[in-house]
């Protein structure tokens, strides 16, 4: 029995760690937009100050899973987890990349003149927080059914992202004077968009995790 | 994008399985052996509970399962090995190539030549490593010359994946071969008769890792011409030789199924408590 109290508390550890990893995501991308639409630049380099950091954390993770795979040999749901955890912890750091570059279009923005906004990205970018959150809690509670509602969600930032990049792309021709100030917003839409897409990964290793259905690719 | 909104998204009913796991590699054969309300007795102890079973032809099945869940004594039965122990009783139906075993004309030589057994001690009798093998041959005068004894030793050291090894001192004595040699030799001689089904009792809980590695390679290579039943206690034993996986508890037959989903996906609590080693 004292050796699976070892497994439980590795796991537990484990279980941790991803979430330490998915909440500093979730800051990230909370502050850069924050950034973003407060004109904070310092609050911007906190952000890429901090993602080193978010780095460090994603390759303990990785340690720690093949140490336990390759050390404990965890079978049936003890593996689909750790399978889950190895796999998610690289798509949380993506997600943490992408709040960075959100942080640099900022510092890029902040240094120009302010110019009205003509596109809501804090609305998408709110929705990509709330999929995330929402992922991160379905992955807590071994809820399949809470990580497919989240999938589904997806595809509401999907059409954020059609309309922005529609509008932004109408701004570009009969404005050409903002273009570049366009051209920002729109890399911003896009790695909102990106995010989506990632939460939506997480989700689909939480129904792994659950369920063991493999559910990517297959619609 | 990963969502097109104009087509509905399958995968997101609950419950859909696009892929299950353990769907891939587990093509079954046709039974070789089916098992049909099977219960044990020693005695007025019943040992063995209603247990119904197929085992595929030229695949590996392993039997898994704690201490007394009756894995070995089921395993016995299918070659009547529980005959000789005084006071046992059986019920139900064992089929082998759809020849009930326990019917009143079954010839349990017959039977034992059929289905080989390798037990957990390998037990090579005190004589040399060629007379070993060509024991079962001679009594049952399954050869017809001296160049075809040796010619069917030859082979059958070699499907055992020892020949390399002794081919050089076949006159020597077999207890001077190393555990795991010995071990080869006893599959070597199960060999030897043809058997169809090989039956494994923890064949290698007694060696170290090398001579278990060879001994599960051979494993892996003899189901292409045999039917094996395994029992182990090494779990990873079981993934890594076995293409299905049986685990029993308390005499029961709990589950059985393709060993990735056995290991990835158990359907029942108690085996994924059993695998996961939190049982008890």
């Amino acid at each position: 029995m004292e050796y699976h109290r070892h497994l439980d508390d590795e796991l537990d550890s484990l279980r941790d760690r991803v979430l330490l990893l998915g909440g500093e995501a979730e800051a990230a991308l909370e502050r850069a937009m924050n950034a973003l639409t407060n004109r904070d630049s310092e609050l911007a380099r906190q952000v890429l100050d901090q993602d080193d950091q978010i780095d460090q954390l994603e390759v303990e993770i990785d340690r720690q899973c093949i140490d336990i795979i390759a050390l404990r040999q965890p079978a049936a749901r003890d593996l689909r987890f750790v399978i889950s955890v190895a796999k998610m912890a690289p798509v949380l750091e993506r997600i943490a990349d992408h709040a960075a570059n959100i942080a640099r279009v900022a510092i890029d923005l902040n240094n120009e003149p302010e110019l009205k906004s003509v596109v809501d990205l804090r609305q998408m970018a709110e929705h990509a927080l709330r999929m995330l959150r929402a992922a991160l809690d379905a992955f807590t509670s071994n809820d399949a059914m809470a990580a497919r509602e989240v999938i589904k969600s997806d595809a509401e930032i999907n059409e954020l992202y059609n309309h922005i990049f529609h509008r932004l792309i109408e701004l570009m021709v009969t404005e050409p004077s903002t273009a570049t100030r366009d051209a920002r917003w729109l890399f911003v839409a896009k790695h909102l968009e990106r995010i989506g897409d990632y939460v939506t990964d997480i989700c689909e290793l939480t129904v792994y995790m659950a369920e063991a259905a493999f559910i990517k690719h297959f619609k | 994008m990963s969502t097109d909104l104009s087509k509905p998204d399958s995968r997101l009913l609950p419950g859909s399985a696009a892929t299950p796991v353990g769907s891939v590699g587990a093509a079954t054969r046709p039974a070789k052996i089916s098992v049909r309300h099977l219960n044990f007795y020693y005695g007025k102890s019943q040992a063995l509970f209603d247990i119904s079973l197929d085992i595929p032809e030229r695949m590996v099945t392993a039997f898994i399962g704690p201490s007394g869940c009756g894995k070995s004594t089921f395993l016995r039965t299918l070659n009547r090995m529980n005959d000789i122990i005084p006071g046992t009783r059986v019920e139900g139906d064992i089929l082998i190539d759809n020849a009930d075993i326990y019917a009143s004309a079954t010839d349990v030589v017959d039977l034992r030549l059929r289905v080989g057994m390798v037990f957990q001690k390998s037990n090579p009798f005190p004589k040399s490593i060629f007379d070993n093998v060509a024991y079962g041959l001679r009594i049952n005068r399954m050869t017809s010359s001296k160049s075809d004894l040796k010619a069917h030793v030859e082979q059958a050291l070699k499907d055992a994946a020892i020949w390399e090894e002794v081919k050089d001192r076949l006159n020597q004595s077999a207890l001077g071969l190393s555990g795991g040699q010995q071990q080869r030799l006893c599959i070597a001689r199960a060999l030897a008769i043809r058997p169809s089904v090989i039956l494994m009792d923890e064949p290698a809980s007694a060696l170290d890792p090398m001579a278990t590695a060879k001994i599960e390679e051979l494993i892996v290579e003899l189901k292409k011409q045999y039917t094996i039943v395994i029992v182990t206690h090494n779990m990873q034993q079981a993934a890594r030789v076995s293409d299905i996986t049986a685990f029993y508890w308390l005499g029961k037959l709990i589950e059985v199924n393709p060993t990735d989903k056995m290991f990835t996906n158990p359907i029942e609590k108690l085996t994924e408590d059993y695998i996961t080693g939190r049982f008890g």
